[in-house]
């Protein structure tokens, strides 16, 4: 009986234990990342690469999502709104709901199962297949070299995912309201103008989205670079990324909103 | 992946107009910048006895265009009323003698700050005071004001019997 009290407090210590200290690798890992980024930006096409495979790939995904979660959101808005003879709101509704929350929290979700994916099984596999030991054998820093560009590429496509996906987004529920429906276009965008404030609540939205992007390739570079280098591990590591860094961004996100948008009407 | 650089180059070149087309798109469409710049305003002080639902960046407006914004609502714990800042455009001019009202626009809709243009020939400045304020109007006063009324008519037609 004791004993066996003491084995689970044993585990139960060892998880947590191991917890932090995946953390405070993971830190170490970003410091390490950040101060070997010094070859990224002085070899430019690296970087370029990057934004090609975690921005440019993952474009139709982030586009077609938002156009659809825009139009559902006017179609869903609509009916409620209906009730209370209100619907030239419809602009306000959609337009907020994508620039503060949605845009920025679904894009990154899909970023996250997309790109962070891609990211940890390449990394994972580039270890598997010991590359990351061939370029240190050749006298290059595999942190400098691989981890770093990515790290870039991916931080500075997540804004723009997220701009592209609330633009989508509106265009959406335009479509649905205006055009199907057939709510007024006039009152339709001059609500949504007087409602939405730049500062307030498109650059706290990309703000956000920047936050996340962090998040999400921090976690992907060091899943990959953590993993162990077996074909199980990298798929494990793959799986973890993406439940991770979406746990990540959805507490990330209420963090962010509640300092954000405390008192913003 | 195999791509020719100049491709890749193209590619990323695209995905960066996009990003920028969309929040260009995001700031001059959906947003409200450049329809109201508050960098160019002046503040103005107007003090209420009740400013009802009155909220922070409610607009202001005037013959019912926006000409400012709310900047700051606070108690004013000496008069015990409410100080509400208004950001007002530089190049709206407004007399001194100027009046304020807090307005609902629709029967549910936002609470605004109509501001109604008085007679003087001097121009409000940067930091004064507008003096003629009307409060909102609080449903259940009025209702309570309905309903005593009423009550006080039906009185008055019972005692005539």
């Amino acid at each position: 009986m004791i004993d066996g009290i003491t084995a689970f407090l044993r585990q139960l210590g060892a998880r947590f234990t191991n917890a932090i200290w995946r953390l405070g690798m993971a830190s170490r890992f970003l410091v390490l990342t950040l101060m070997y980024s010094g070859t990224s930006f002085r070899r430019f096409h690296l970087v370029i690469k990057e934004v090609f495979n975690a921005g440019v790939l993952s474009l139709i995904i982030i586009l077609v999502s938002g156009l659809f979660v825009g139009m559902v959101l006017g179609l869903q808005g609509y009916e409620t709104l209906q009730t209370y003879g209100s619907e030239e709101a419809l602009g306000v509704l959609v337009a907020l709901s994508l620039v503060r929350e949605l845009g920025p929290v679904v894009a990154a979700l899909l970023f996250a199962s997309r790109a962070g994916s891609a990211i940890t099984a390449e990394i994972g596999l580039m270890k598997a297949t010991e590359q990351l030991s061939a370029l240190e054998m050749m006298a290059l820093n595999p942190i400098a070299r691989v981890i770093a560009p990515r790290f870039w590429g991916a931080v500075i496509s997540m804004p723009m995912l997220a701009a592209m996906f609330s633009a989508m987004g509106v265009f959406g529920g335009y479509l649905v309201g205006v055009v199907l429906l057939g709510v007024d276009e006039g009152a339709f965008w001059s609500q949504m103008q007087a409602a939405v404030d730049f500062r307030d609540d498109i650059v706290n939205g990309i703000i956000k989205s920047a936050v996340f992007g962090v998040a999400i390739t921090l976690i992907a570079l060091f899943e990959g670079y953590d993993a162990p280098p077996t074909a199980e591990g990298v798929s494990r590591a793959t799986t973890r990324t993406v439940v991770t860094s979406s746990l990540a961004v959805l507490a990330l996100d209420f963090v962010l909103t509640s300092f954000m948008f405390r008192g913003v009407g | 992946m195999a791509m020719k650089r100049s491709t890749l180059d193209l590619w990323v070149g695209v995905f960066v107009a996009a990003g920028l087309a969309a929040l260009m798109f995001l700031a001059f469409k959906v947003g409200s910048m450049g329809a109201f710049d508050v960098a160019s305003s002046y503040t103005i002080k107007a003090e209420f006895e009740n400013v009802g639902g009155l909220k922070v960046r409610a607009p202001v407006k005037s013959a019912g265009v926006v000409v400012g914004r709310v900047s700051d609502i606070h108690f004013n714990p000496e008069t015990y009323e409410a100080e509400v800042m208004l950001n007002i455009g530089e190049r709206f001019k407004f007399p001194k003698d100027s009046s304020v009202a807090i307005m609902t626009s629709g029967l549910l809709g936002e609470q605004y700050i109509a501001l109604e243009a008085g007679g003087d020939d001097k121009m409000l400045a940067d930091g004064e005071t507008l003096k003629i304020t009307q409060s909102a109007v609080v449903l259940e006063n009025l209702i309570g004001q309905f309903l005593y009324n009423k009550g006080d008519g039906d009185d008055s037609g019972k005692t005539a019997k």
